[in-house]
């Protein structure tokens, strides 16, 4: 036994005499996770989530969070001698002073880009392939909330060094609340402690950004993670795997250096990101007053859907008995979120609802093998992609010579056409997806080589695809529509209630799809 | 030649296919090596690091195509922080691609549903739990903790209560007063309407009483734009028509759609437009919406001048600036 063992054990044993983790972690070591690139979506998002904190924690070392008014007299000669927040010249302080400084202004402003698109992704993979059923809603509702208070999380941090830009962002944030129906006004002035700006909301939003938020954020991780961990990872279908094993590498080695080497990576694209590319250049905005705006103004990407619904709202306001409901304000910016992301959290549940299936899930959902969700998918993101664009309009008209005129327009009706024009295409072309899948088994792969038959016709050559392949094509389940199975058992009692019409329906579009070769379909197989 | 197509069955878990690194030595010593020179090049953007540190001085700027003019100091800073924890990274997964045992395992799973007798026995425990607390058969001490609990749920309430004074008329109201002087943002100064060009645009506040302090709040309220256009070119009713002064038309620059500052005047096509939403107003109809999603004109603030010929207001605002609210009344 060399010294370094001798050692190592002596502290294993005092720690697990006192724990008795050594069972646990035996256990646990060599558990296995199933591989696959789109499982490091969520691994992205973890991992940029470590680096804000990191980078978090530096930036409160010099950030002052204060509106206290101040004369500018720093090392940035174009602002100096202007009146400005603590808060704005502390941000400068760190662009400017403290080495290091401004590259990791950078790199929390980029990992925060970043955490938003992978959790994004993430969440997409999961939708996609069918990841939230049963038993892993939770995990699905956790994850919408993820995203919900990660939005909240950046809008706050770029607003904290309180510039023009974001300034501006705080404004309308301030109207939106402002126009809530009879609390609204009070909400406000609770809100920015009276009159908008006040002097009051850089030192609570920097509050909520650096202790409030993140530890809500490190709660639900660690609730995530605890339950990927004993739930056990869904895994892609494919030979040898079923509803029922786990196939894939253990953790102890192969995962744990991985995993540990692609947080490192992370770090390094998002460090190397920052060196070469500026982000939030506050110092070219000027220091926030209501009275001035930056022209061609715009917010980080994942708040551009919100300003994009924003832009397109009619101009619509009722005055009625002495108040006032603006539904231009409203309608975008909380009606509309409202319904989304409460749909969103609902979906899992909606699904089962209308599918009738309560079984566990722990294969994937090959996404054309589920058109009805897919095409949903593609509708929800048709939607959010023309708010986007729509958010960016003023700087779309100037890339395309378009009027913005006809852009508005263009998004007005879009929102309502194009969804529904996405579902309806997206199902297509899943069925003719698993279309081609069904000639592929029954009638094999073209090999590009040409035969003459026997009447001198030239025939392609097929060959048959490997048993990997045709189980690959063929393992998903057939689904059928409620209805037309047990209507009783699965519980449309009374199917002409609108509910159970829309339960049949829904049902009925998810049912859709292309009958699969192999089993008992008996079809001819030709493979000249 | 065809036939029947089999029922298709899973083949199982495919054999496992070795790496050159798993039964070629040489490949193995040559992974190795790899491994070896990405960990050392790590080391090198930590070297990187420290000596952009000691020796780049934190006011030099460098140009660099595409990326304009760059501080050196944090670019070889983060250049080397980036190339050392990234080679770290590839590093250890190269390692684990190439060299650690990569055959794959079969785990089963286990349903996360209890064992009915453990459901059982937990429902049990609750119940027995549930009775000896009596909570079911003392009504009493039911009710009289559900009341205490309510009650104290409404202290956070009273705790928050003073985050911020009641809003009042602070909303409806400004510092735009009978008489107030308009002064220029910046600067302070009071204007006459020779001031002016026409097709000019200024922005200006109310004009501070000895010992009043301009707060943003009240900039947040009282911002407002004068123009200047040919008093023929207006087209208003007659009483705003007398709002004006000699082509001089003043309008609350806080949008009536969310607050944004209305900052972007054409002068060609006399519009002024909102850069947060692009609602656009037509400054001769009284800043009337033409584009956009802001329900109402700007607010007009009645302008005229005084005794030495400086513009003052007539009067204040007739209806609240900025953004609608529940108490609006028109
Ligand atoms: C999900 C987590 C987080 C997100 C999405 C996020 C996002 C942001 C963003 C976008 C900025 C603006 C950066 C800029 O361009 O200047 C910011 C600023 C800031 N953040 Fe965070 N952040 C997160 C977590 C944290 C944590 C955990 C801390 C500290 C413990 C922190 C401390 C700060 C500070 C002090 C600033 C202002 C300093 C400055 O802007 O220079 N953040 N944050
Ligand atoms: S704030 Fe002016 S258009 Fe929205």
């Amino acid at each position: 036994m060399s010294a370094s063992e001798r050692v190592g054990g002596q502290v294993a044993n005092y720690v697990d005499e006192r724990t008795g983790a050594a069972k646990w972690l035996k256990k646990n070591l060599t558990k296995v996770f199933p591989d696959h690139w789109s499982f490091m979506l969520g691994e992205i998002a973890l991992y940029s989530f470590i680096i804000l904190l990191l980078s978090g924690v530096f930036l409160t070392f010099w950030f002052d969070p204060s509106q206290r008014e101040v004369l500018y007299e720093g090392t940035y000669q174009p602002l100096s001698g202007l009146k400005m927040s603590a808060a704005y010249v502390s941000t400068l302080h760190i662009s400017f002073d403290i080495r290091g400084g401004l590259l990791m202004r950078q790199i929390h402003h980029w990992a925060a880009l970043l955490f938003m698109t992978a959790i994004v992704a993430h969440l997409l993979r999961v939708f996609f392939t069918g990841a939230y059923r049963k038993p892993r809603e939770f995990n699905w509702i956790i994850g919408v909330g993820l995203l919900t208070l990660g939005i909240v999380e950046g809008f706050l941090g770029y607003s904290l060094p309180d510039d023009l830009l974001s300034g501006t962002g705080i404004r309308i944030a301030e109207a939106i609340i402002q126009a809530m129906p009879v609390i609204g006004s009070y909400l406000a002035f609770f809100a920015f402690g009276g009159a908008f700006p006040g002097d009051t909301f850089i030192p609570r939003i920097f509050t909520v950004h650096v202790l409030l938020l993140p530890g809500i954020f490190l709660a639900l991780i660690t609730v995530h993670l605890m339950l990927v961990w004993y739930q056990k990872h869904t895994q892609y279908p494919g030979p040898g795997r079923t509803e029922k094993n786990v196939v894939g590498y253990p953790l102890m080695p192969i995962y744990m250096a991985k995993a540990g080497g692609f947080f490192f990576i992370v770090f390094g694209v998002i460090a190397l990101l920052s060196a070469l590319a500026s982000i939030n250049p506050i110092w070219l905005y000027g220091p926030y007053t209501p009275g001035q705006i930056s022209a061609g103004s715009q917010p980080d990407w994942y708040m551009g859907w919100l300003d994009g619904l924003v832009r397109m709202a009619p101009p619509i306001e009722t005055h009625a008995f002495g108040h006032t409901i603006s539904w231009n304000i409203l309608v975008p910016g909380l009606i509309v979120p409202g319904i989304l992301f409460t749909g969103m959290a609902l979906y899992p549940f909606i699904e089962s609802w209308f599918t009738g299936d309560k079984r566990e899930h722990q294969l994937l959902d090959r996404p054309r093998n589920a058109p009805n969700r897919t095409a949903l998918g593609a509708m929800s993101l048709t939607f959010i992609i023309i708010t986007i664009l729509n958010g960016g309009n003023d700087i779309i008209a100037t890339h395309f010579s378009l009027t913005i005129n006809q852009i508005m327009w263009f998004s007005r009706i879009g929102i309502f056409l194009l969804p529904p024009l996405a579902y309806v295409i997206t199902k297509r072309l899943c069925l003719s997806l698993q279309r081609a899948d069904r000639d592929l088994v029954e009638h094999g792969r073209e090999t590009g080589r040409l035969m003459m038959t026997a009447e001198g016709e030239f025939i392609e050559v097929h060959e048959p695809i490997s048993k990997e392949k045709a189980w690959m094509l063929t393992q998903h389940e057939q689904l059928t529509a409620l209805e037309h199975v047990t209507e009783d058992e699965h519980g449309i009692r009374n199917p002409k209630t609108m509910g159970g019409k829309l339960r049949a329906r829904l049902s009925r579009a998810d049912a859709e799809q292309i009958q699969k070769p192999g089993g008992d379909s008996h079809k001819e197989i030709d493979s000249y | 030649m065809s036939h029947e197509l089999e029922p298709i069955t899973d083949p199982g878990l495919p054999d496992h296919v070795h790496r050159a690194a798993d039964t070629d030595p040489v490949a193995e010593k040559r992974a190795e090596r790899q491994v070896a020179i990405l960990f050392a090049l790590s080391a090198i953007g930590t070297i990187l690091f420290i000596a952009s540190y000691i020796y780049i001085p934190t006011t030099e700027f460098i140009f660099l195509p595409v990326l304009g003019s760059t501080n050196a100091h944090e670019l070889f800073l983060g250049l080397g922080l980036g190339l050392s924890l990234l080679f770290i990274g590839l590093g250890a997964v190269h390692w684990a691609k190439t060299l650690m045992p990569d055959n794959e395992i079969i785990a089963e799973r286990h349903v996360m549903r209890s064992e009915d007798v453990d459901r059982k026995g937990f429902v049990d425990t609750v119940k027995e739990g549930a009775a000896a607390s009596g909570l079911g058969r003392r009504s009493l001490i039911k009710r009289s903790l559900g009341l205490s609990l309510g009650l104290s749920a409404l202290t956070p309430l009273l705790f928050l209560r003073d985050l911020g004074p009641l809003p009042k008329k602070q909303l409806e109201t400004t510092n735009w007063k009978t008489g107030t002087r308009l002064v220029t943002d910046p600067g302070d100064r009071a204007i006459k309407a020779s001031d002016l060009e026409v097709g000019a645009v200024a922005q200006v506040l109310p004009q501070l009483l000895t010992g009043e302090e301009r707060t943003l709040s009240n900039i947040g309220k009282d911002a407002v734009l004068l123009i200047r256009l040919r008093p023929e070119e207006f087209e208003l009713s007659p009483e705003r028509l007398s709002w004006t002064y000699e082509g001089i038309i003043a309008f609350s620059k806080i949008c009536s759609h969310m607050g944004c500052a209305v900052a972007l005047y054409e002068q060609q096509t006399k519009h002024l437009l909102c850069p947060c939403h692009q609602s656009t107003f037509d400054v001769p109809r009284a800043a009337k919406v033409i584009f956009g999603p802001s329900a109402r004109p700007l607010p007009q603030l009645a302008i005229t001048v005084d005794s030495e010929g400086y513009l003052i207001a007539q009067k204040p605002f007739s209806e609240p600036v900025g953004p609608s609210f529940w108490e609006r009344s028109s």
